[in-house]
């Protein structure tokens, strides 16, 4: 008759799969890879650390002299970049100055030199788009890289709001590329490479918070010099690096137009829902598959023979 | 076999195997150099276009199409429509050498294929990407499960054979269930990007989407494999059978429209349609000609009951789907890219050979293998 389960067997098998997935599951969480300081935090939960580290970059003190893109390239052991790539992110760049021509009737040749890096954001895209967890949001600040997780599927680079990852695209055995915001010099009481290289101040190294407050205090102090926004104070849900300006920042090259939400959380609306959805699931086509009776010959189907052979007597005809 | 074999190495067969043999050859350069260079070597992704051919076609609208898979075991096995059986192996034959498929495109996409199996034991659970690799784990298995019976069967082993029929409606639901999971989440892997994808594209409502035209081009792809097969292997075509699978994908489609539509009046981004742009022009022929056209067509009867005409209208939205895969993770990202990337003859060798071989691989197994035969299905029947 039936070689197919019984719906005894079946509550019977359905709890035995689920009681082995409840037992196994937990244990790749205690593997060492997904120890470190527990799961990547980027569900939304931006880290509670009070005392989080951002940069505040002052674009009317900076005068363009790139100490700060020599400094990283040292600290990091990074090669020169070529002439054709000068103020291009890449795999070999992870700061650089662009400069951005901003004309005015006075001066129709001046230029604005701005630093461009990763932004180090508060819930950052491209660690809720790693499947193995390889960019992290540390505590701390830093948006951090395991070279040794990475599979290189490259979902980070298309995520990034900023465009910030870049690519070995000619090494055998590639690895994403990106400001660290110096982790590691931080984890040792050092600022970054790069604000400390900055010779007039316009790289400054502290606590977000407080950087923020510093950012207010200087819009308010001279009105006439800023304009009244702090740029990552809101931008994808905050970001790390903050920026101040002389002129609006589309003209710098921004985009103004990014959400305040941090993208993860819609990919998170949508991720706490995929439980219920297979649990519904579940149910829905157990139930279907173990009650529903085999149409006899279903309405549908008589019509489409009657046809089928309707359609034969009129070709003989 | 040989002198049968002879027989069928008419000049047209043998000019075809040999330029088959000598894409696959180049082809057979082109990877080496990919891992030995690097992507950059052969591939016109950059910085600002780190996703190509590789992900839009063969990854994305590889997951799309092997749809008939699950489509067609849940109309036999859930919703016990019986008739259907005939084409139930075949699609599923389709569905899992259109998965391996994804996954030698994956090999050659990634930049570290070696480490393909950290998923398995780095878990980053907020990640979609994560629950996609895990899915297209899973259902490829189930997939090579529900094809062991005709494997089973050409070898006579009884006792295995038992085992999976014994197993085989849990081993369906839980293949619709992970192909609901993850053709949503190839969609929702877009959800992160909305400063990035064109406000046609870009919805909450893009894991529905995808699910909706997943149901419906999975008979659609049945309908134009069958057709294929029919040809090649010059088997009767059962479109009395096929016309009930187009009946299914107009209805479908229509509800994607209508899904469609409304997301685009709630989100006001309807007036977009009005602008004479270029992805403003590929919304429109993906919706006209790859959903609306299709549905139609597809909704009349005499469309349906005519082998030819069913079959273009199925290819209508075998080719809407694949346009729309493409514009969700390709076009729609021009707004941020601009139309820079173009695909260098390398990755559309590699796109091709991938599709070719499966073609060639469905073929051969069909061949050889109780993938079509009568007595080997009721012999089969649980």
């Amino acid at each position: 008759m039936d070689s197919r389960l019984s719906r005894r067997q079946f509550v019977k098998l359905g709890t035995a799969a689920g009681v082995a997935a409840a037992l196994v599951a937990p244990v790749p969480m205690q593997l060492p890879f997904n120890q470190q300081q527990g799961l990547p935090k980027s569900s939304g939960e931006a880290p509670a650390s009070a005392t989080a580290k951002g940069m505040l970059i002052d674009t009317t003190k900076c005068i363009g002299c790139r100490s700060c893109e020599r400094a990283c390239k040292k600290a990091n052991n990074l090669p020169d970049s070529a002439p054709e790539d000068k103020e291009k992110l890449n795999a070999i760049t992870f700061t650089t100055i662009q400069t951005k021509p901003v004309p005015t009737k006075d001066d129709p040749k001046a230029v604005q030199p701005v630093k461009v890096q990763c932004m180090h954001c508060l819930n950052p895209s491209c660690a809720s788009a790693c499947p193995v967890g390889a960019l992290e949001k540390t505590p701390g600040g830093p948006v951090v890289y395991h070279a040794d997780r990475c599979i290189g599927c490259r979902y980070c680079m298309m995520a990034c709001p900023f465009g910030i990852p870049r690519y070995e695209w000619h090494s055998n055995t590639p690895y994403v590329r990106k400001c660290t915001f110096c982790a590691d010099r931080q984890a040792q009481g050092l600022q970054p490479a790069c604000s400390e290289a900055c010779p007039t101040g316009a790289l400054k190294f502290g606590v977000r918070a407080d950087l923020i407050a510093e950012a207010e205090s200087r819009i308010r102090s001279n009105p006439d010099k800023y304009v009244n926004y702090i740029y990552g104070k809101d931008e994808v849900g905050g970001t790390s690096v903050l920026y101040l300006a002389r002129v609006p920042f589309e003209k710098l090259g921004f985009r103004t137009d990014l959400p305040t939400q941090a993208p993860p959380e819609a990919t998170n609306e949508v991720m706490t829902k995929l439980p219920g959805v297979v649990v519904g699931a579940a149910a829905l086509l157990g139930g279907i598959a173990y009650f529903r009776k085999p149409p006899a010959v279903s309405g549908a189907k008589r019509a489409e023979e009657e046809t089928y052979e309707e359609k034969k007597l009129r070709k003989a005809a | 076999m040989i002198d049968s074999l002879r027989q069928r190495l008419t000049p047209r067969v043998t000019v075809a195997l040999g330029l088959l043999g000598l894409l696959w050859a180049s082809t057979a350069w082109v990877v080496l150099r990919r891992f030995l260079e690097g992507l950059g070597s052969v591939t016109a992704l950059s910085d600002t276009s780190p996703w190509g051919l590789w992900i839009s076609f063969d990854v994305v609208c590889g997951v799309a199409l092997a749809a008939g898979g699950f489509t067609m075991a849940a109309a036999v096995y859930v919703f016990k429509l019986e008739h259907y059986r005939p084409v139930l192996r075949p699609a599923v034959l389709t569905a899992f050498l259109g998965y391996i498929l994804v996954v030698m495109g994956l090999m050659m996409d990634l930049g570290r294929p070696w480490d393909i199996w950290h998923p398995i034991v780095m878990w980053q659970p907020h990640s979609v990407m994560f629950e996609v690799a895990w899915c297209v784990m899973l259902y490829t298995t189930v997939l090579a499960l529900e094809f062991s019976p005709v494997v089973f069967e050409k070898f006579h082993l009884e006792r295995p054979l038992r085992l999976i029929h014994a197993i085989t409606i849990p081993l369906v639901i839980l293949g619709v269930i992970l192909s609901t999971l993850h053709q949503s989440s190839l969609g929702s892997l877009f959800l992160l990007v909305p400063s990035k994808l064109s406000q046609l594209w870009y919805t909450p409502l893009l894991p529905v989407l995808f699910f909706l035209s997943a149901v419906a081009v999975g008979p659609a792809m049945v309908i134009v494999e069958s057709n294929l097969s029919s040809r090649a292997f010059g088997r009767g075509l059962e479109n009395d059978l096929l016309a009930g699978l187009g009946k299914a994908t107009s209805i479908t489609l229509f509800i994607y429209l209508a899904v469609k539509i409304a997301d685009l009046l709630v989100r006001g981004a309807w007036t977009r349609l009005l602008m004479p742009t270029l992805t403003s022009g590929f919304f429109w022929a993906e919706i006209v000609i790859g959903v609306l056209l299709p549905a139609v067509l597809l909704a009349q009867r005499s469309v349906r009951e005519d082998p030819k005409a069913l079959f273009r209208a199925a290819l209508l939205v075998v080719g809407g789907v694949v346009l729309n895969r493409f514009n969700v993770s390709m076009i729609g990202l021009w707004a941020y890219t601009g139309p820079t990337y173009i695909p260098t003859i390398a990755e559309i060798m590699v796109s091709l050979s991938l599709v070719l071989g499966g073609v060639v691989a469905f073929g051969v197994i069909a061949k050889f293998f109780p993938v079509f035969s009568e007595e080997g299905q009721e012999a089969s029947q649980p």
